[in-house]
């Protein structure tokens, strides 16, 4: 088998997402509105605690450079998921499975088409807060690589996740993945230190990939620098969710394959 | 272009293919036929390798499913009454999609044949979800057709079809039976229509294949008037016709 006749396969995943874009509002408008509000609320808010500060630390920067890097993870994680239900909606399984496509190649075609929406909403969050709030975001560095990088791959590993979940439980499940980030968000330290949290929520706190990259950027934005050893704590952690995403997306794929659920999705279940 | 031997489903205790083996040749339109449950479209979602077997083998155009999937599959495409295309995609944009997966050359213009060929030159930008049923079927066989399959698996494939347009497709798949280096699988509850299209047919009960034949000269061998009649003496009868 060709690399060049898995391209075209990808190609093909990536090309019906386009085309739904392409074709409606509805699914372009919310790529950014939320993102936006987002900024614009935040925005306000750290101008709100700079009046309060005694205007020795700027919140600019702390807050909206936070909720843009979350919210980059947060994209990154819908690009994947929300192609996944495009499948879902239109009751597309077995056409897509029954064709030659390998599970490899489907699951590529939408992470890129993540990486392609994630990267473009970036770029308008990034415009919107300079524009209107004067952050400053590249003051970070050259460790806006790295960050980004670690976000955009745990976005990723919780959307394959997140589709493994759909799979295995059916169109209903749906609502199981919206909330994911909110629930994740209080552990990921987005906003404060891990310091702020008590002792036991610290160790869970550590678990979750994100939160060495929002200590990291803290600690960039305050002059401290990131340290070697978080960053690859977080290399490592980000590493295995992707990995065990992977694995339970498989799973899932293979049981639905020998139960015969993949024929039978809209009845959510067979067992 | 298809050999299935000994193949078997089981959910648990329940038993939905019992061991079935058959073939199907170049240029055969064979039927697949029975009541409901007697585990046609299980075999047919074997054979499109979205449910695994229990034991058995499938092996299309000297590909073994179990260790060629992709290869298999290639060759292989199906249209099916529970399996419509993509509503928010127009028609040319769903066969585009569906040529680039089953890697058709020369896409683009195969497409336009496809389109002139099932009558869809009209609605090429219309999304398919806005089709009648019957428009929604020309479309799922233009896509089955992409790939000039060598196995063609069609699960009631004229269901919703006017009887003009459905006489119009069974000649359309008789051509492509006859034209091309392949085999057709066809189900369908239409006695009439199988008797037209059908060289052999084979009635499925329970999971088991229980009679195989010409489909003209076999209700005679039961001692039966019609294929229909035959039809319900399987259905509601079928240890009458075991051995």
């Amino acid at each position: 088998m060709t690399m060049g006749a898995s391209l075209r396969r990808v190609a093909a995943i990536l090309l019906r997402l386009f085309y739904l874009l392409r074709g409606s509002s509805a699914r372009v408008v919310p790529l950014f509105a939320w993102q936006a509000v987002d900024i614009v609320l935040w925005g306000f808010i750290s101008r709100y605690l700079n009046t309060l500060s005694s205007a020795r630390f700027n919140f600019i920067p702390a807050l909206l450079g936070a909720i843009i890097l979350w919210d980059f993870l947060v994209r990154a994680l819908h690009g994947v998921i929300v192609a996944f239900f495009e499948d879902v909606w239109s009751r597309n399984f077995l056409n897509i499975f029954a064709a030659p496509i390998a599970i490899s190649e489907y699951l590529t075609g939408l992470v890129l088409f993540s990486v392609a929406t994630s990267v473009v909403v970036l770029a308008v969050m990034v415009v919107l807060a300079t524009a209107a709030f004067g952050l400053q975001f590249f003051t970070i560095g050259v460790m806006l690589v790295p960050f980004l990088l670690l976000l955009f791959l745990f976005g990723v590993a919780l959307g394959i996740f997140g589709a493994a979940i759909v799979l295995r439980w059916g169109p209903a499940a749906e609502w199981l993945i919206w909330p994911l980030p909110a629930l994740l968000s209080p552990l990921a330290c987005v906003f404060y230190p891990l310091s702020a949290l008590p002792g036991w929520l610290q160790w869970v706190a550590r678990l979750v990939p994100p939160t060495y990259v929002f200590e990291g950027m803290r600690g960039v934005l305050e002059g401290r620098g990131t340290q070697l050893t978080p960053m690859l704590i977080c290399t490592a952690l980000t590493t295995l969710a992707l990995l065990a995403a992977c694995r339970a997306f498989l799973r899932v794929y293979r049981h639905a394959v020998r139960t015969g659920l993949i024929a039978r999705y809209s009845a959510e279940t067979v067992s | 272009m298809l050999v299935v031997k000994g193949l078997g489903k089981r959910y648990g205790f329940t038993v939905a293919l019992d061991g079935i083996s058959f073939q199907v040749g170049c240029h055969e339109i064979v039927g697949l036929l029975g009541p409901n449950g007697a585990g046609k479209t299980t075999t047919i979602n074997i054979v499109l390798s979205v449910l695994e077997p229990s034991f058995g083998r499938v092996i299309i155009d000297g590909m073994d499913i179990a260790t060629h999937r992709r290869e298999a599959l290639e060759r292989t495409n199906f249209t099916a009454v529970y399996a419509p295309l993509p509503g928010n995609l127009t028609v040319w944009q769903n066969l585009r999609v569906f040529a680039m997966l089953y890697g058709v050359p020369s896409a683009r213009a195969r497409i336009e044949a496809l389109l002139h060929e099932y009558d869809l030159l009209q609605f090429r930008n219309t999304k398919c979800g806005l089709l009648s049923s019957g428009e929604q079927t020309r479309v799922s066989l233009a896509k089955a057709m992409l790939n000039q399959p060598r196995l063609l698996l069609l699960d009631e494939p004229t269901a919703s079809l006017d009887p003009a347009s459905a006489r119009e497709i069974r000649s359309r798949i008789r051509e492509f039976a006859a034209q091309n280096e392949a085999g057709v699988l066809w189900t369908s509850h239409n006695m009439y229509e199988v008797s037209e299209v059908c060289s052999r047919v084979l009635f499925v009960s329970h999971g088991k294949i229980l009679l195989e034949g010409d489909p003209k000269t076999l209700p005679a061998e039961y001692g039966k008037e019609s294929l229909e009649d035959l039809f319900v003496t399987v259905a509601r009868e079928p240890l009458s016709l075991e051995d």
